[in-house]
């Protein structure tokens, strides 16, 4: 046994323990157990390469290496334990970004060690130069588009920058135009490598990422973010085929086909093609229709009438959205089902697929308020009980429970799975004010003489009612 | 405000229009209530408990003189005149069809309010009278109906042999139908309903009922046929009913029937042919027959035997007939009135005028009439406007199977030649990635959704292993491959690490119930 068959053997074992988090992930009861099988796959792999560079590079190697990761560790831990549960999108889409960026250098790397290297220290390759090449140049791009994009997506969900959709002129001849000049520059780095051609190609990727995700509107981070998730998969995917390394090619395989799957599940929740998604702009077209001419009038209500409402409720349905996850109100709608499961009343959550901008974002806010997750239902679970449900409380979600999306074949979202909130017997909608959703789509839910708008904060609100009952 | 409860003068009115409960909540709202010796008796009320709640034991006079009046019936002229000319009266006054009285409260000066004329709006449910009384009614008519049916309503098999389960057909899923549904259904019968709104089928369904349609006619749903809600239907559409309706009554044990149209005669569902088709020994319960019947040779107040053995039951007082609970129900019904009516809580009546489910129950008001009301728009929703040139819902087509083999094939065909082009490394290279994206597509086929999240942060964690291509770059070449590696090793560090921190924290705050 060498230190190189032990490191590869080490590498199997590794992959093995990803393939059993992720599996591990699916259900509640085996999550925990996922996560510890990541840290041990991870740990592992980490051994095995510390070992490995250790033997072959000298002490200011292991010792660069310590600091780094040390120092990454520290960072990474830190961010972990004062991120708010509501700021987990912004979190995650930054790592993915610190991926991509990783991906990129680690590409140049390859091109600084082989062909842009004096040919005296050049690394001799078992392969040809021109599929290590191309390696690079695919290698840099996924990692440079992966990178700006979680960028873009970070700044948009930390309200950084405006999350409305950024509509260029021929948005998909640009993202077409950037895919060809990339084969175009792929084939003539190939060619011949040289320093100005990857610079370029890096551009190029970035500026595609950029606008990637700039012209997707806010309403469909979800998919977003969980798209971003599988590129950085196939950045990891594509730095192992540079390295001939197959652990990095299987754990960025399974991340980035999970990722992928992911992303599909959500949009098929959504009705919306995955090409569409990908390529932008869902919510520009169609909005000029009907969608704008729903008016009505609405009718207003108390946090005590609420109170009077949910006393005399037999079963109530929250639904929450992005909304409470802004107001903060998890933890007081957590005690409101508390006072209310204790009156005798049943509770449930609906939760729609793509509520919040993270897919699973309700469910971690709700868990972060210890609300039992058996009593937290998918949309599928719960829309049929909605008809027989005394009330339901919408809470800052909007597009999610929109019956234009059901009835009304002209409205931009039509065809969109929703939750049948307007079918109980009475809903009462926390919202700030009449202002439309993240689709601008305006919701002739709160027009519904079953419907009762309650203003305001939704914390503050809640509070309220707790208070009333 | 004193508040006046007179007894019921009127034959077999049981109820009464406060209970000690809602005499509290009266109170509560900062008035004075009164109610006369014994008005609470037939309704299991006792004077007592009325003192208990509050309230005083005083004479007719006494109840009839408070300032306001809260009674179940319309009074009698000799009742109006026992009023105050500044008084307040509530109570069913069915304004449309009694213009005498109204003349009579308008003479007297009084205000009167019509608690069977509160609008229809949601907001007024709770003071709705009506559909708290329709719910009464329907669950008594089935009551009354077991009652008069020979046979048990649940199936049984026993040992003396096997019986079958009644079959109860209910004629309009309103408010009193959906409630004789319920009733029915949970006395164990076969339960069918009709409704000329076909969207009440999922109401019916839900209290355990079969929803029974009448068949569409293509012209008139082109047409539009408007709510349907207590309207009048259509001559052919009528025909197709009454079709329906003849199969039914041949086959069931027990109809129970709701048609009303407010200020109309009640629709005839089942004509004299209908009721002689009927197995000896069925029953029909009439809910209409205070308005003529939906049931030819219904007679109001009255239970009549058809020559061929069939009941027909025609009691206009089915909700008198639960006198604790619909007193319960029209007190409650009062008390949101007053509520609506007393919004400082100070006893102080405000009579506001421009909300419209008061203006729609006032009818006299200081000598002056007020009937009809304006028409209130029962539903805020605008009228639909044809939807501009309707698009095919976004549903997207499969592809066709012989497309979709040739795609699979062509794509086999790509990664063959791309692999047999390819030097033996990178082929082992895509071997491992091939299995890897198809094991990561099942590995997770079926994440519970409440996972996503975490599922993604681990993801995420993961996919730091490129920590693992950076690290191996340290050290090699030249300083700047060295310290653009060291960058790649930090950034690609606090993933790792902050990726599966976050998911630990997040997995420790699911918890089951």
């Amino acid at each position: 046994m060498t230190a190189t068959t032990a490191a590869s053997s080490a590498y199997i074992v590794a992959a093995l323990l990803f393939v059993l988090s992720l599996a591990g992930l699916s259900r509640h009861e085996t999550a925990k157990a996922g996560n510890a099988y990541g840290m041990a796959g991870m740990a592992v792999a980490l051994v095995a390469t510390i070992g490995l560079a250790a033997r072959d590079g000298d002490a200011l190697t292991v010792g660069l290496i310590v600091v780094a990761m040390v120092l990454g560790a520290a960072i990474g831990i830190w961010r972990a334990r004062i991120v708010e549960m509501t700021g987990m999108p912004e979190l995650i889409a930054l790592l993915h970004s610190f991926v991509g960026l990783a991906a990129v250098l680690v590409g140049w790397n390859g091109y600084l060690s082989v062909e842009g290297a004096p040919a005296a220290e050049a690394e001799v390759l078992d392969l040809p130069v021109g599929i290590h090449s191309a390696e690079v140049a695919i290698g840099v791009f996924i990692g440079a588009v992966t990178f700006t994009g979680s960028i873009v997506a970070f700044l948009k969900l930390s309200g950084r920058i405006r999350s409305n959709p950024l509509v260029l002129p021929g948005k998909n001849a640009l993202n077409v135009g950037a895919l060809v000049a990339f084969a175009v520059l792929t084939v003539v780095f190939v060619v011949s490598p040289g320093l100005a051609v990857l610079s370029g190609l890096t551009l190029l990727a970035l500026a595609l990422g950029w606008h990637l995700v700039a012209s997707i509107g806010g309403g469909d981070m979800p998919v977003v973010v969980s798209m971003l998730n599988s590129y950085s998969g196939w950045a990891a995917a594509a730095s192992g085929f540079l390295l001939d390394n197959d652990l990095l090619i299987i754990t960025g395989a399974l991340v980035g086909s999970s990722g992928a799957y992911l992303s599909y599940i959500m949009c098929q929740a959504m009705n919306r093609s995955f090409l569409s998604v990908i390529a932008g702009g869902f919510g520009n077209e169609g909005s000029t229709a009907a969608s704008g001419d729903v008016e009505g009038e609405h009718t207003e209500t108390t946090a005590e009438e609420v109170a009077q409402l949910l006393r005399d409720a037999d079963s109530v349905v929250i639904t929450p959205g992005y909304g409470m996850a802004v107001a903060h109100a998890q933890a007081a709608v957590a005690d409101l089902t508390r006072t209310l499961t204790d009156k005798g009343v049943q509770v449930r959550f609906g939760i729609h697929p793509v509520a919040g901008r993270l897919p699973g974002h309700m469910n971690v806010l709700l868990a972060e308020a210890k609300v039992p997750y058996d009593v937290v239902l998918e949309m599928d679970e719960i829309n049929d009980d909605l008809a027989k449900t005394d009330v339901v409380l919408v809470i800052g979600a909007n597009d999610t429970v929109n019956p234009a999306a059901a009835e009304d074949p002209a409205s931009p979202i039509a065809g969109m799975p929703v939750l049948h909130v307007w079918e109980a017997e009475s809903v009462v909608v926390f919202k700030r004010s009449m202002s439309t959703g993240y689709a601008g789509v305006q919701n002739p839910l709160f027009f519904r003489s079953n419907t009762r708008m309650l203003f305001g904060d939704a914390r503050e609100r809640v509070e309220d009612i707790l208070r009333a009952l | 405000m004193l508040i006046g409860v007179p007894a019921e003068t009127r034959r077999n009115e049981t109820r009464v229009a406060a209970t000690p409960v809602s005499v509290e909540q009266l109170r509560a709202l900062g008035h004075e209530v009164l109610v006369q010796a014994g008005a609470g008796e037939a309704a299991s009320c006792t004077d007592g408990a009325y003192v208990a709640a509050g309230a005083r034991i005083g004479s007719a006079a006494e109840a009839w003189g408070a300032d306001v009046v809260l009674h179940v019936n319309a009074p009698t002229p000799d009742e109006v005149a026992l009023l105050r000319p500044d008084a307040v009266l509530v109570s069913l006054l069915a304004p449309a069809l009694s213009p005498d009285l109204l003349d009579a409260l308008v003479a007297r000066g009084v205000t009167a309010l019509a608690m069977d004329a509160v609008p229809r709006i949601s907001r007024a449910q709770s003071l709705d009278v009506l559909s708290s009384m329709a719910n009464i009614a329907g669950y008594r008519a089935v009551v009354e109906a077991a009652h008069a049916f020979g046979r048990f309503f649940t199936g049984q098999v026993t040992a003396a042999g096997k019986v079958p389960p009644a079959k109860v057909f209910v004629a309009g899923a309103g408010v009193a139908g959906l409630a004789a549904i319920g009733a029915a259904s949970s006395l164990g019968a076969i339960v069918r309903a009709t409704d000329v709104r076909p969207e009440v089928a999922e109401q019916v369904r839900s209290l355990g009922g079969e929803y029974v349609g009448v068949p569409a006619d293509e012209a008139e749903q082109a047409a539009g046929s408007g709510t349907g809600y207590a309207s009048v239907t259509s001559d052919t559409f009528n025909a197709r009913a009454a079709v329906m309706y003849a199969e039914q009554a041949r086959d069931v044990d027990v109809v129970v029937t709701t048609a009303l149209i407010p200020g109309r005669p009640a629709p005839r569902l089942l004509t004299e042919d209908m009721v002689a088709s009927m197995k000896p020994g069925s029953v029909v319960v009439d809910m209409a027959a205070a308005q003529g019947g939906n049931v030819a040779g219904s007679v109001a107040d009255e239970v009549v035997v058809t020559p061929n053995g069939v009941t027909i039951i025609g009691y206009t007082d089915l909700p008198a007939r639960l006198p604790a609970q619909a007193s319960q129900l029209f007190a409650t019904n009062l008390v949101n009135l007053l509520k609506l009516l007393t919004p400082g809580k100070d006893g102080r009546l405000v009579l506001d005028l421009d909300d419209v489910v008061v203006r729609g129950m006032t009818v006299a008001r200081g000598g002056e009439r007020l009937w009809p009301p304006p028409p209130v728009q029962v539903s805020a929703a605008p009228v639909a406007t044809p939807a501009p040139a309707p698009r095919q819902p976004a549903v997207r087509k499969e592809a066709p199977p012989g497309r979709r083999v040739a795609l699979v094939g062509l794509g086999a065909a790509l990664l063959f030649v791309l692999a047999a082009l390819s030097p033996d490394q990178l082929i082992g290279n895509l071997t491992v990635f091939a299995l890897a994206v198809v094991v990561g597509f099942y590995v997770i086929g079926h994440v519970h959704h409440a996972l996503h999240t975490p599922l993604m942060s681990v993801t995420n964690a993961i996919s730091g292993i490129i920590v693992v291509g950076a690290l191996l770059q340290l050290g090699h070449v030249s300083s700047v491959v060295t310290v653009l590696a060291f960058v790649a090793v930090l950034l690609a560090s606090i993933n790792v690490f902050g990726g599966f921190a976050v998911t630990r924290r997040m997995l420790g705050m699911f918890r089951r119930a």
